[in-house]
C-alpha cells in the first residue's frame, strides 16, 4: 500500500465514520486539539488501523501518536516492517 | 413530606412513536404486534413481537454519544426528548437545578453477543471497539441520557424485571416526596431485537397464536395462550410540586402511591398474596379506599396464570367495587422493562382525554377474570384516580397510585 494510500483510506475514514469536517483534516493537524478526537475514539482507531491495514495498534504506540503526520508515519512504517 | 406530580410525559413504542400517535392507537384499540419470520429461521418457539424501528439520530447526536446507545437508549433518548419539551425545561435549567434520571432497564444484548463474538474470533479485546462497554451494561439508558442531557442529580438504573419502569418510578417519587431531589426523569426502557428474547422463548411462554398476530395478547381472555414480547421507551418526569408552580410547569397528573412486594416463593410463577399486598399498600400509602380508584391498568400479560392470579388480587381488593379494568399490553405486546412506565404513560394520556382504552380480543372470560369489570372497548370516562400494576419475575410487584391534579 502507498503512502498515498494510507493517507486517503485515512482521511477518509475520519470523515465518515468519524464525521471531522474535511476543511480541518491537514498533515500538521492535532488529533485531540484540531480533530477533537478523545480517548475512547482512539480505541476505535486502532479498530479500524486492524481492519484496514491489518496491523495492531498497541497503546504506548498511540500515547506518541499525536498529530495525523505522525499516524500516518507510523502506519507507513509497520506497512513497510510486514 | 413533599407532594409529587409529574409534568411531563414520552413515549417511543409499537403503538406509536409519540404522545399523539399513541392516543390515536389507545382510542382505536390498534395492534403493534406482527409475526417476525426470522425469529421462525433461528427456532424460535413463537415469531411473534412488536414492531418497533430504530430512530435515526445522525445529525441529532454526535458520533460519540450514537456510539455508546443499543437500541433501547435510542427509544429512551427519544420518549425523553418529547417529555422534556412537554415539561418545558430548557438546557439552562438541567445546567442550574440538579436534576436526576432513574430508568427502568434490565437487559441489553446485542452489545454483549457482539462482543463476546469478537473476543472469541480475534482473541483480541482491542477489537471490540469503545461503545460496547457502555451499550452492555444494564445501566446504559441512564448513563447515556444524563451526558446527552448533562443532568446533575441522581444517576442509577433500576432492574425489576417486568416491574423495572414502575419501580423507577416509585425510586424517583420517594426520591422527591422526601426531599432528596426536585426534579427525576423517570421511565422504562426495552430493547425489541431478535435475540434479546430467546432464553424466554425458550421456557415457551410466549403466544403461539401465529396466524393471528394482532389477536395473539389477549390478556384475561379465556383462549389466551401466552404473551408477545416488545418493546421501546417511556418517560415520566417527576417534579415537586413547588418546583412545577415555581417553573410554570403544565401539571398533568400526581403521583399519590407507591406499594410494592416480593412474593417470596417462586422464580417464574407469579402469586396472589404478593400483588395483593402491593396494592394495598399502595392504597395506603395514597391514603384512599378501594373505591376511590376509577380505572386499573392490568399488569395482565395474556399468559394462563399470570392473568388469572392477577384476577385474584384485584377481586381480592376491590371486591364488588369492581373499578374498570384494561391491560393496554392487549394492544402493546408486553414491553417488559418499560412496561411499567410506558403503562403510567398511557394511562395519563387517557386521564387528560378522558377515556379508558380497551383490553382488545377481551372475548369471553375465565371463571377469575368474570369478576372483573373488563372493558373490551374504548369506554368514555372521567378518571380522577387509577392504579397501575406490574410484576416480574423472582415475584417483585409494584404498584402505582396516580391521581388528577387538583
Amino acid at each position: 500500500m502507498t503512502r498515498e494510500n494510507i493517507e486517503r483510506t485515512i482521511n477518509g475514514l475520519l470523515v465518515e465514520e468519524f464525521e471531522i469536517e474535511q476543511s480541518v483534516i491537514s498533515p500538521d493537524a492535532h488529533l485531540k486539539d484540531d480533530l477533537g478526537l478523545e480517548s475512547l475514539d482512539f480505541v476505535d482507531i486502532a479498530v479500524i488501523v486492524q481492519k484496514e491495514f491489518g496491523l495492531t495498534l498497541k497503546g504506548e504506540e498511540m500515547t506518541s501518536i499525536r498529530t495525523l503526520q505522525n499516524l500516518y508515519d507510523h502506519i507507513d512504517n509497520c506497512v513497510r516492517k510486514k | 413530606m413533599n407532594r409529587v406530580v409529574i409534568t411531563g410525559i414520552g413515549i417511543y413504542s409499537t403503538i406509536g412513536k409519540n404522545l399523539a400517535e399513541v392516543k390515536e392507537s389507545l382510542l382505536n384499540g390498534r395492534s403493534g404486534i406482527v409475526l417476525d419470520s426470522e425469529r421462525k429461521e433461528y427456532g424460535f418457539q413463537s415469531g411473534l413481537t412488536g414492531k418497533l424501528e430504530r430512530p435515526q439520530l445522525k445529525g441529532i447526536l454526535d458520533r460519540r454519544a450514537r456510539v455508546c446507545m443499543p437500541e433501547h437508549a435510542e427509544f429512551a433518548y427519544m420518549s425523553t426528548a418529547e417529555a422534556i419539551k412537554e415539561a418545558r425545561f430548557t438546557p439552562e435549567f438541567f445546567r442550574e437545578n440538579e436534576t436526576g434520571i432513574i430508568f427502568g432497564n434490565d437487559s441489553s444484548t446485542p452489545a454483549v453477543i457482539d462482543c463476546v463474538d469478537i473476543i472469541r474470533k480475534t482473541r483480541d479485546t482491542t477489537m471490540v471497539g469503545s461503545g460496547s462497554v457502555f451499550q452492555s451494561m444494564n445501566s446504559s439508558v441512564s448513563m447515556n441520557l444524563s451526558v446527552i442531557f448533562q443532568l446533575t442529580g441522581i444517576n442509577f438504573t433500576v432492574s425489576g424485571a417486568c416491574a423495572s419502569g414502575s419501580h423507577a418510578i416509585g425510586m424517583g417519587f420517594y426520591m422527591i416526596r422526601h426531599g432528596y431531589q426536585n426534579t427525576v426523569i423517570c421511565g422504562g426502557a426495552q430493547e425489541v431485537n431478535l435475540f434479546c428474547v430467546g432464553s424466554f422463548d425458550a421456557l415457551g411462554a410466549f403466544s403461539k397464536r401465529e396466524s393471528e398476530p394482532q389477536k395473539a395478547s389477549r390478556p384475561f381472555d379465556k383462549s389466551r395462550d401466552g404473551l408477545v414480547p416488545s418493546g421501546g421507551a417511556a418517560t415520566v418526569i417527576l417534579e415537586s410540586l413547588d418546583s412545577a408552580i415555581k417553573r410554570g410547569a403544565p401539571i398533568l397528573a400526581e403521583v399519590t402511591g407507591y406499594g410494592f412486594s416480593s412474593d417470596g416463593i417462586h422464580i417464574s410463577v407469579p402469586d396472589v398474596d404478593g400483588p395483593a399486598r402491593a396494592i394495598k399498600i399502595a392504597l395506603k400509602d395514597a391514603g384512599i379506599k378501594p373505591e376511590q380508584i376509577d380505572y386499573i391498568n392490568a399488569h395482565a400479560t395474556s399468559t394462563p396464570l399470570g392473568d388469572q392470579n392477577e384476577a385474584k388480587a384485584i377481586d381480592s381488593v376491590f371486591g364488588e367495587n369492581r373499578p374498570i379494568v384494561s391491560s393496554t399490553k392487549s394492544m402493546t405486546g408486553h414491553e417488559m422493562w418499560m412496561a411499567g412506565a410506558s403503562e403510567v404513560v398511557y394511562s395519563i394520556i387517557m386521564m387528560k382525554n378522558s377515556f379508558i382504552a380497551p383490553n382488545i380480543n377481551f372475548i369471553e372470560p375465565d371463571e377469575f377474570s368474570a369478576k372483573l369489570n373488563i372493558t373490551p372497548v374504548v369506554v368514555n370516562k372521567n378518571i380522577d384516580v387509577f392504579l397501575s400494576n406490574s410484576f416480574g419475575f423472582g415475584g417483585t410487584n409494584s404498584c402505582l397510585i396516580i391521581k388528577k391534579f387538583n
